[in-house]
């Protein structure tokens, strides 16, 4: 049995689709209520300071978590009854780093290769062109233990667009990394937009990391406060930057902020 | 709410045809999962080594001192008095698989907490057919400690007959899933690598030393009943005897029927545990995250 929404003539279907989700960590509320939609190939902003939910929207998206209220769809396919067909158009950079260090680079992403059912020539090929994509022909034979936190966020980017997926996830991709490597990196991801249709949703705490033209969604301590254009959550707000808008829909001074940007 | 508009030139490119998944793409997964295994293994090879000097210890050093002390009578499965060296030798078998079984459990909780458990977890293939195909990656390197211990064993005089090298593997194969899915069951319920210590203390020395691994049962029955019965409810027990008896060709059916059984037991109960709607790891505050 499929779960598929389909969509009528000339609505598109979302690239992601989330509709009431909650989630509690026993008594501990993590997520309430939150409701957005992502279109195929946009660059999303999931805006929150640490503890707004972020990770656990992350985690249910992924369906390391069962989705226990509300529903996400991920072109369609519910992530709770099609998991299988959802996370086949998903790629994801966890906050953590997940490689195995022991490991070369080529033997990580061979090893994802094989987890999409990609093997031999295909997956060398993947491989090599995706390396080039993010900067890091030449080391596919070098341990993960030998490369920069920037390299192994590239590597993971890399790990991440293996099976061609169309919708990528990052959660907090830049945190720990220099200024040089963050521009970098955010650089890469908006290019594959640009030039792949790859839809990205980009969760951050740093404010510098949003462009004029993204789209926002804003969690404040598990509740949806903001989403639309910056222009849109702006205005909305009565701000005179995104910067200040966050500010308030946080209810922390402008200093507070000033101190999370690097 | 509705979605945000989608840029014109993107429109053809979404949403994506994927091809189904056939029994090629999990003959690529699972190969992907055991070749993994196997590397992580042979790149820690104080961990190899560890794990073919724990037995042998056994058997060069403890049976050489209880070989004076304890004597075995002519049981099933051997037809003649033998040295103590070959009768522990199937214990010692199930002990790395015992210890490997565990170890694969603390490499799950150790992936959990550095996060690489995810990558697996989050690939489109059934949540089950990951956990089976991790167990099976485990058991092939359990396997290749055992048969690397039977060789040094070989040298120090301790011989099977040439047949039993081969009708073993398959109980080996059983005994180490049994184990393997036991530690995996294990690994659901360990919230952090502090706490696999105690595995340590309740699962492995109990489920070591309560087995005729290294003394046969009718020694420890007239030793101790409660303990006999202890013994008899251990699944390890049975793994060893499984063992025990397939080195001469010979099949022991309660033992297989009660390893088999743990086996399916432990299965179910681990892909429960790890079963995001329904298992023990939703519960769980997540590491690597903030919320």
């Amino acid at each position: 049995m499929q779960h598929v929404r389909t969509s009528g003539p000339g609505e598109e279907v979302a690239a992601l689709d989330l509709a009431g989700i909650s989630h509690s960590y026993g008594p501990k509320r993590a997520l309430h209520d939150v409701s957005f939609s992502i279109a195929p190939g946009t660059f999303t902003v999931l805006l929150g300071l640490n503890g707004a939910g972020k990770t656990t929207l992350f985690s249910l998206i992924s369906h390391l978590y069962g989705t226990r209220r509300g529903s996400i769809r991920i072109f369609g396919h519910d992530v709770s009854r099609a998991s299988g067909e959802a996370l086949r158009r998903v790629g994801i950079v966890f906050q953590a780093r997940t490689l195995d260090l022991d490991l070369s680079v080529h033997q990580n992403l061979s090893y994802h290769a094989s987890l999409h059912g990609i093997g031999g020539h295909q997956a060398r090929q993947r491989i090599a062109a995706l390396l080039d994509i993010v900067n890091m022909q030449g080391r596919q034979h070098d341990k993960a233990r030998s490369l920069s936190g920037g390299q192994m966020r590239r590597i993971e980017i890399a790990r991440a667009l293996l099976h061609r997926p169309s919708l990528l996830l990052l959660d907090e991709a830049t945190v720990g990394l220099d200024i040089q490597s963050r521009a970098g990196i955010l650089a890469t991801i908006r290019k594959l937009v640009e030039t792949e249709g790859i839809g990205v949703l980009w969760a951050t705490h740093l404010i510098d990391e949003v462009e004029d033209g993204d789209h926002v969604v804003v969690l404040r301590q598990g509740d949806l406060v903001a989403t639309g254009k910056v222009a849109d959550v702006v205005g909305t707000s009565g701000a005179s930057s995104i910067r200040d808008a966050f500010s308030r829909l946080n209810r922390i001074e402008t200093s507070g902020i000033a101190e999370m940007s690097p | 709410m509705s979605a945000p508009a989608m840029p014109a030139k993107v429109a053809a490119l979404t949403p994506v045809k994927f091809e189904q998944f056939g029994l090629r793409h999990y003959l690529i997964c699972l190969k992907g999962i055991v070749v993994r295994e196997c590397l992580r293994f042979l790149h820690q090879r104080e961990r190899f080594i560890s794990s073919l000097v724990r037995p042998l210890v056994w058997l060069f050093i403890f049976a050489a001192g209880f070989r004076q002390v304890l004597g075995v009578s002519i049981i099933p499965p051997y037809k003649t008095y033998v040295l103590y060296e070959v009768y522990i030798t199937p214990g010692l078998c199930g002990m790395i698989l015992l210890f490997s079984g565990m170890q694969s459990s603390l490499s799950m909780v150790y992936d959990r907490e550095m996060g690489n458990m995810r990558t697996l977890l989050v690939s489109p293939f059934p949540r089950w057919f990951l956990l089976i195909s991790k167990m099976l990656a485990g058991v092939a390197v359990s396997i290749a400690q055992v048969y690397a211990f039977l060789i040094v064993a070989w040298f120090w005089g301790v011989k099977a007959p040439p047949l039993g090298y081969l009708t073993v593997l398959p109980a080996l194969f059983l005994s180490g899933m049994m184990l393997c899915a036991l530690g995996m069951l294990l690994s659901s319920m360990i919230k952090q690598l502090e706490n696999f210590a105690g595995i340590m203390n309740f699962v492995i020395f109990p489920g070591y030393f309560a087995s005729p691994a290294l003394y046969p049962l009718w020694r420890i029955q007239e030793a101790s009943p409660l303990l006999y019965k202890i013994c008899l409810a251990n699944p390890f027990t049975y793994a060893v005897e499984l063992i025990r008896f397939a080195f001469y060709g010979q099949v022991e059916w309660l033992s297989l029927g009660v390893v088999a059984g743990c086996t399916l037991l432990f299965l179910a109960a681990a892909i429960i545990a790890y079963d995001p709607s329904r298992g023990l790891m939703t519960r769980k505050q997540d590491t690597g995250g903030n919320a």
